[in-house]
């Protein structure tokens, strides 16, 4: 029999980003003890990434903004699929989580008044709600929450990812785990387990996500039994680079639409005042001439904002829209121009998006602009979560940030990713503690740890079978033609005929070479969880027969009231992937009425 | 730009190993990270490197480009490859090598241990209140992605391998980051001054030249800790002080100009 090492911890954390590490601060703040498992070194995971914010009603501009207006606005931005009690507990808790990291050493742009300064986003405005250090907001909050929790001496296991939940009968009890230098086992014995291992976007081609985002939390809680919701939901995100080809995908901020960036096709038009782009919740809110757009970076709060800052589904159809149409740049995508703002303010506000453009481009953004196309971006949906505690379906099993669904609905609007991972970071953290207090140590099946590591060694052992690179490629290029942004039924048939496919040819994989950081054995195993991930994402498109959100149906083109009044939630039966409408949550009168007043 | 280079990746491991030829097609706007998946997907899969957001935002995929600490995803090929259209990709020398491009960073993680966070006194009033230019210093410092590329190249830590001494770059960016924050209350200077050994940096801004986020090292944040801790320990009437009163432990709540 294989060996392997053990840990035991009150409380396991599979994921070091931001969501990760804030729970482990709850963790060790309750003076329980605490491992955290992370596949890269720490500092490294998406949160790094994020640019633009953390969305909280802070109400430091003094614009009147107010957790309300803030739960109005996801739940408008979400196409009304959010959990709505979810939305009511972050739009409260975000300003609180924000003011503390500051006391964590953070250090956030400046208002003249000496506080935090705030910027607006799509769907946010007219109110400035987003807490930024110019656009590397991501970075100053993994550092934060990482400096602080190393402070707390939990056990931290870098560059180990996590393949498989263990149980008892029905509960979570722990992790079977490999260290990616050696190669050998670990299994962690723990009374609760939470999830925060991020999104999943590396199914498709081009998209703005690292080797990390191949959805292991959420397939791994799913082989185990928990729920999952909303998995149609996938974010296009309407900026990403388009060239040269090395570059394709990575995202641009939407800082830069923020700062006043202008959004053109071919024939030099502002696309987005076309008002076949804009929808029905957002009709009159929003500049209708260019001059009004204009007059609105001098003065925002006379103005309504340029169109430019609708939510990212509607900028990103739009954008789709005008290639199709002919009207696109000669990459393929559109452009994005700021230079209007000049040198010395791009340099200031979006000083990381100058130097990628100019190290990796070729371009110079305070003079040129840039051309984009949408990029995949965020998954809304994952594990179904309760609103106060982040526990999933499955007893001992906690889930927070990307990976858990509930609060974006069908659409995230920017900024809210950098604070749903610190409210509930936190939450989903004092939540494994009060569960781990309640309970006693369970054991792990031995059956389940077996199985997992010879199904983990079996593409080294192999003596033939198929290459996981070229798997994941063409799972890739099925995904990117079939689920992408624009969905039909017959597009996601066929990208679901292929997926099936792969998943049989991956049952038998082989890698060369041994278990010493082999990045070829850890794809063979990543590939599983996409394969996985990626068929419930095309069922659960396939299901939703209208357009909301990300889902954009163009087979069902509107809004249907009767699909507007249910989640689709996925769960394992058998082996196979099962697919269930479930009613909305009721919304509580108090939040029914903040809606009717806040139309 | 050459259809083909010839790029020459260290193979290896902690008992040794050698460089090993492969062939890579370029494409327009190709960097170095490029050409090592390229070789993973196509010819290779056992090639170790790091790397996550490939732009050059993590800090992750450090390597020394044809003897060049670099950000591999921000490295494109055709600075690097000359008319021979070679491009030689070595692992960091200053850490211990796992294998191939992978090297054991933990130290630098065990140092950023023995750094206290950010300690505001209670008596400050919330929420926090400080001005855009007196935070500014910390946020170049903050910029940070923790590439370890300036601790590659700094000699004292290379070299003489005192890593047993001295902190190095990376971490005198760290202790001058709390150092300068308006609000911070400890008093770091003896801590700058023996375990972290400020003293030990010859001002040779090897790590200064090369930081990827165009952090002043040298100049903002090593030279004025130098500053600060010469005030303390050298500083003939100070030291006077000292041996009367006992060794002031806490910092004035100063404003931030006056401690620039
Ligand atoms: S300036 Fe100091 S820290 Fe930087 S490389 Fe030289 S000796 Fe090292
Ligand atoms: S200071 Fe610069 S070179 Fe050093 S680790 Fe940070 S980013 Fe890298
Ligand atoms: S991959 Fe993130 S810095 Fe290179």
């Amino acid at each position: 029999m294989e060996a392997y090492r053990e840990h035991a911890f009150d409380v396991l954390i599979v994921g070091a980003g931001g969501a990760g590490l804030r729970a482990a601060i709850s963790v060790m703040e309750a003076g329980l003890s605490c491992g955290i498992v992370c596949k890269s070194l720490l500092g490294k995971a998406h949160t790094v990434m994020a640019e633009g914010g953390a969305a909280a009603a802070l109400g430091n501009m003094n614009d009147g903004d107010s957790w309300e207006w803030h739960f109005v606005h996801t739940m408008k931005g979400g196409g009304y699929l959010n959990n709505p009690l979810i939305v009511e507990i972050y739009a409260k808790e975000a300003p609180e989580r924000v003011r503390e990291l500051e006391e964590y050493g953070a250090v956030f742009d400046r208002t003249p008044e000496g506080l935090i300064a705030q910027r607006t986003f799509g769907g946010h405005v007219p109110f400035k709600r987003l807490a930024h250090v110019g656009d590397r907001t991501g970075l100053e909050i993994i550092r934060t929450l990482q400096d602080k929790a190393v402070s707390l001496k939990p056990k931290i296991f870098m560059e180990m990812t996590v393949i498989r939940l263990l149980k008892d009968g029905g509960r979570v009890v722990g992790a079977l785990a490999y260290d990616r230098h050696t190669g050998e086992f670990i299994v962690f014995h723990a009374r609760a387990v939470v999830l925060a291992t991020g999104g999943w976007g590396r199914m498709y081609k081009f998209t703005s996500n690292s080797w990390e985002s191949t959805g292991d939390g959420a397939a791994m809680a799913f082989e185990a039994g928990a729920e999952l919701i909303d998995m149609e939901m996938v974010q296009f995100h309407p900026t990403g680079m388009v060239w040269p080809p090395g570059v394709r995908g990575i995202l641009v901020t939407e800082g830069v639409r923020a700062e006043g960036g202008f959004l053109r096709n071919s024939k030099g038009e502002r696309f987005m005042f076309n008002p076949e782009y804009m929808t029905d919740v957002y009709r009159g809110k929003f500049a209708e001439t260019e001059e009004e757009a204009l007059a609105w970076l001098s003065d925002s709060r006379k103005h309504r904002s340029p169109p430019e800052l609708l939510p990212r589904d509607v900028v990103a159809r739009a954008i789709y829209k005008e290639v199709r149409a002919g009207r696109g740049s000669p990459h393929g995508g559109v452009f994005l121009d700021v230079s209007h703002r000049g040198e010395e303010y791009i340099k200031r506000k979006l000083p990381s998006m100058y130097e990628q453009f100019r190290a990796l481009g070729d371009i110079d953004i305070t003079k040129e602009p840039m051309e984009i196309y949408p990029t995949i971006h965020y998954t809304m949906g994952g594990i179904r979560v309760e609103p106060e505690t982040c526990a999933s379906s499955l007893p001992g099993l906690f889930a927070a940030g990307e990976c858990a669904g509930g609060l974006h609905g069908a659409n995230r609007l920017g900024g809210n990713s950098l604070t749903d991972i610190l409210v509930f970071g936190k939450r989903a953290g004092d939540g494994a503690v009060q569960y781990a207090q309640s309970v006693s140590g369970g054991k792990a099946s031995a059956e389940e740890i077996e199985e997992e590591m010879a199904t983990m060694l079996a593409p080294l052992n192999a003596a033939s079978g198929e290459n996981p690179y070229v798997l994941a490629q063409e799972l890739q290029e099925a995904m990117q033609k079939g689920a992408m942004i624009e969905r039909t039924e017959a597009g996601l048939l066929e990208c679901l005929d292929k997926v099936m496919e792969l998943q049989k040819r991956a049952k038998s994989l082989r890698v060369e070479g041994d278990r010493c950081y082999n990045p070829g054995w850890h794809t063979a195993r990543d590939l599983q969880f996409t394969l996985r991930i990626s068929e419930i994402i095309v069922r659960c498109a396939l299901e939703r027969k209208e357009s909301r959100g990300a889902q954009w149906r163009s087979d069902y083109p509107g809004l249907s009231e009767e699909w507007g009044k249910k989640n689709l939630v996925a769960v394992k039966e058998g082996d196979s992937v099962k697919i269930m409408e479930r009613p909305l949550p009721e919304m509580p009168p108090h939040l029914k009425a903040i809606m009717e007043e806040k139309k | 730009m050459l259809e083909t280079i010839t790029v020459r990746v260290f193979r290896g491991d902690a008992n040794g190993g050698e460089e090993k030829e492969y062939r890579v097609k370029t494409f327009p706007g190709m960097v170095v990270l490029d050409a090592i998946h390229q070789i993973q997907a196509e010819q290779d899969s056992t090639v170790a490197c790091r790397w996550n957001c490939k732009a050059a935002k993590c800090g992750s995929c450090s390597a020394e480009i044809n003897g060049k600490p670099r950000l591999m995803c921000k490295s494109r090929i055709e600075d690097y490859y000359g008319e021979d259209g070679i491009i030689r990709v070595h692992p960091l020398k200053t850490f211990p090598l796992i294998k191939d491009l992978v090297t054991d960073v933990s130290w630098n993680y065990k140092t950023a241990e023995k750094i206290a966070p950010l300690s505001v006194s209670s008596g400050v009033p919330r929420p926090f209140r400080m001005q855009q230019v007196d935070v500014e210093r910390v946020q170049e410092f903050r910029k940070c992605i923790e590439c370890f590329l300036c601790q590659n190249v700094c000699h004292i830590l290379r070299d003489h391998n005192r890593k047993d001494g001295y902190f190095g770059p990376r971490f005198m960016v760290k202790l001058a980051s709390l150092d300068m924050h308006p609000l911070d209350e400890i008093d770091r200077r003896a801590q700058l001054h023996s375990e972290a050994g400020v003293g030990y940096c010859n001002i040779t801004k090897c790590c200064e030249e090369l930081c990827p986020e165009h952090i002043h090292i040298t100049d903002n944040a090593i030279i004025p800790l130098k500053e600060r801790v010469a005030d303390e320990y050298y500083d003939p009437l100070k030291k006077v002080i000292r041996l009367i009163f006992g060794r002031n432990g806490r910092k004035m709540p100063v404003s931030s100009s006056s401690k620039k």
